[in-house]
């Protein structure tokens, strides 16, 4: 068997962030606004299989649970609450990143059904990075309340990706988000996320971008995304590739040498 | 493959792509965001009832609009000033009468006692007087400030001031984030400073705790606002005196921003030069305020903390000035000869040499400035006892030759000067480096004396004064 990225750089960049089992367990990401109910999803998915600790690196708390959903084993990752990715907090830079590099088989964006437009903002962005995402719209019982109705089909239809209401507190919708994780962790829905249209300005920037991007660092990350982040300006994003890459080649040569001895 | 490298290089392509629109590309990619977001919410949400209103909205799109939301920040301002003006001024005199009427009877038991004249002066004349004039004059703007402004806040309305600032802020080159720990100020400096932790560039932090003081804290506001009712009281009808004073504290405050802004977008011109970053602020809904909670809580957090603390301190400062002005060195007292030493520089602030020692006698707590400084005209002058608010006015206008122009300078310095000691002691803590807790003091110090001497200079020289 050939040292294809697929065998080796997903479990490498994985094992950087301490995610258990990385080699053989589908991975979750969670991400979503801070007070969304977050937490309450993650918990009330994984129950009492979890651990904590602090993220590789930063004083950022990290909760990792799993659950098991027709016979297979998902690790899920509670990633901080964030309103953007855009790493102008830690908070911010340990969600990107592990989205990122750590390429979770699916990940759930927890949005508060209550105030949908502000949410929407952190799913549009994540659908930017990774394909494989589901909307989790929570809170739905008080959006109910509200006298709200949201058009969860509609929604689907703009975003392109699965979207399930819930009201985790209640334990609703749960059995449906995670049949959704596992049809997506598992290639049967792939989502076709509608990303966000920028300026001309923009859009003809990243054409002119994008090709160099893909050239230089291949597929392994949305490219799209990267010559945004570039145009942009980001220079963190930039540290953020050259680090997790360097890390990986050489954890990449070590399992090679392995390999030959 | 050393293709991690390119990636920098990619950074610097990308760069010469966009040219010179790239300040303003970060907020045309998060406003497209913003926008698609509407624009789906608008498809897929929809309200059953239709006569549903969103209050919460409403009331934002008004007090957060770039329009109204300062007019109506000064008029709250000012409406709460106002009503602590106005409502300060006969609780004040009444317990400036019952505080005296005790301390006649306190005299009389000492000399019932026969006790030793020093015994009488520092406990009577020195500690209690001292304790009753911090008690007197700031107690009434304190109960009645601070209840006003805790239901401000429970109201969920600071929020608000943060998001109506934040543009500012940006401008002047710090973080956002800045507008809420400056509105913790108005409680606390030392809790302010405490604040700009959630500030997470360094930088930034910096800049928010090194200018954190120039916003009057609770220990300052009473000093202000009784001076401002003090000084200009009685010399107009009641009503505009108080209308005047009210606007008087609103514009000090509004300048205190303004100089909070100034200093630091000078700090990110000069010392921290940085870009600022941008953050997401949320704003809260409104809440009915829990009246009943609010009025424990700023009685007991708040009011009781700073008086009491104000009472420890003012204590021993009291029996200080007492000692000092009852002995002597030479031909005068200790305390007339520490004031003359320093008239000169005060003078030039348009201060005289009492009021600028109270303001370091008053470096542990910036409560008792105004108090040491009655203390000090008292023991240092012929008036012995002083019976209402009158006798004050009259002591500090006819025996003690006050203006409007050393009203003005020593509200301007109440406002610049250098931190009270707690504030510096957190700063230190905060910062751990002792050039930048230096440099807390000596920035505001420096700024307020700049502007008093500025100003009295401009008032003398066109002969306003």
């Amino acid at each position: 068997m050939g040292l294809t990225y697929q065998s080796t750089g997903r479990s490498t960049t994985r094992e950087i962030f301490n995610v258990h089992n990385a080699g053989s367990e589908l991975v979750i990401a969670l991400a979503g606004n801070p007070n969304t109910g977050k937490s309450t999803v993650f918990n009330a998915l994984t129950g009492l299989r979890q651990h904590t600790g602090n993220w590789p690196g930063k004083t950022v708390l990290r909760a990792e649970g799993s659950f098991i959903h027709g016979g297979r084993h998902y690790t899920l990752i509670d990633l901080p609450g964030t309103y953007s990715l855009h790493a102008n907090s830690v908070e911010e830079e340990v969600a990107r990143d592990f989205l990122c590099f750590a390429k979770p088989d699916a990940t759930v964006v927890v949005v508060d059904g209550t105030c949908l437009e502000r949410n929407l903002n952190l799913a549009l962005q994540v659908m930017e990075i990774t394909d494989n995402v589901i909307v989790c719209v929570n809170l739905i019982d008080e959006a109910r309340r509200k006298n709200m109705h949201i058009n969860i089909n509609k929604l689907s239809n703009a975003l392109g990706v699965p979207v399930v209401p819930t009201a985790a507190r209640g334990g609703e919708g749960l059995s449906e988000l995670m049949a959704a994780i596992s049809d997506v962790a598992l290639g049967r829905v792939v989502p076709k996320p509608v990303l966000v249209r920028y300026s001309d300005a923009v859009e003809k920037a990243i054409a002119q971008v994008e090709p160099k991007v893909r050239e230089i660092i291949g597929a392994h990350i949305n490219t799209r995304w990267v010559a945004l982040r570039l145009i942009d300006g980001d220079t963190k994003l930039v540290q953020a590739i050259q680090r997790y890459y360097n890390d990986q080649e050489s954890k990449q040569a070590e399992a090679a040498l392995e390999v030959l001895a | 493959m050393n293709s991690e490298a390119a990636v920098g290089n990619l950074l610097e392509e990308a760069k010469t792509i966009i040219g010179d629109q790239q300040a303003g590309i970060r907020d045309g990619i998060v406003k497209s965001i913003y926008d698609t977001s509407e624009n789906i919410t608008k498809d897929v949400v929809s309200y059953t009832s239709a006569n549903r209103v969103d209050w919460d909205r409403k009331i934002d799109n008004i007090i957060t609009s770039p329009v109204w939301g300062f007019p109506i920040m000064f008029g709250i301002l000012a409406v709460i000033f106002w009503v602590t003006i106005a409502g300060a001024n006969y609780p004040s005199e009444f317990l400036a009468a019952q505080f005296f009427w005790v301390q006649d009877r306190l005299t009389e038991l000492f000399w019932a006692l026969n006790a030793p004249d020093w015994l009488h002066g520092f406990l009577v004349l020195g500690v209690y007087s001292a304790l009753a004039w911090v008690v007197s004059v700031m107690l009434p703007p304190m109960a009645i400030f601070f209840p006003l402004f805790t239901l401000l806040e429970d109201a969920g309305y600071l929020p608000r001031v943060a998001f109506n600032l934040d543009r500012f802020f940006k401008k002047a080159g710090a973080h956002g984030k800045q507008a809420l720990t400056m509105s913790m100020g108005f409680g606390c400096n030392a809790a302010g400073v405490i604040a700009c932790r959630i500030i997470e560039s360094p930088r930034e932090r910096l800049i928010a705790t090194l200018t954190n003081n120039f916003v009057p804290c609770n220990g300052r506001f009473p000093t202000i606002i009784a001076l401002a009712s003090l000084f200009i009281a009685g010399s107009v009808s009641v009503t505009i005196a108080s209308a005047i004073a009210t606007l008087g504290v609103a514009v000090i405050v509004v300048f205190g921003i303004a100089v909070t802004l100034f200093v630091s977008w000078l700090l990110s011109r000069t010392l921290l030069k940085g870009e600022p970053s941008s953050f997401t602020l949320e704003l809260p809904p409104y809440r009915k305020p829990q009246v009943g909670q609010v009025l424990v809580r700023s009685v007991i957090d708040r009011t009781i903390f700073v008086l009491s603390r104000a009472l420890v301190i003012a204590a021993p400062a009291g029996g200080l000035i007492w000692i000092m002005a009852n002995n002597t060195v030479g031909d005068t007292t200790i305390l007339a000869a520490a004031a003359n030493w320093l008239h000169p520089f005060a003078g030039l602030m348009g201060l005289d040499g009492y009021i600028l020692m109270a303001f370091i006698l008053g470096f542990p707590a910036n409560e008792i400035v105004f108090p040491i400084l009655i203390m000090s005209y008292v023991s240092g002058g012929t008036m012995v006892q002083m019976e209402s608010l009158a006798d004050l006015r009259h002591l500090l206008i006819d025996q003690h030759g006050w203006t409007w122009l050393t009203g003005l300078s020593t509200v301007i310095f109440a406002l610049c000067h250098w931190p009270c000691g707690t504030t510096l002691f957190t700063i230190q803590r905060e910062q751990k480096n002792w050039r930048w807790t230096l440099l807390a003091a000596i920035l505001p110090a420096g700024i307020g004396i700049i502007i008093c001497i500025t100003i009295t200079a401009l008032a003398r020289a066109l002969n306003l004064v």
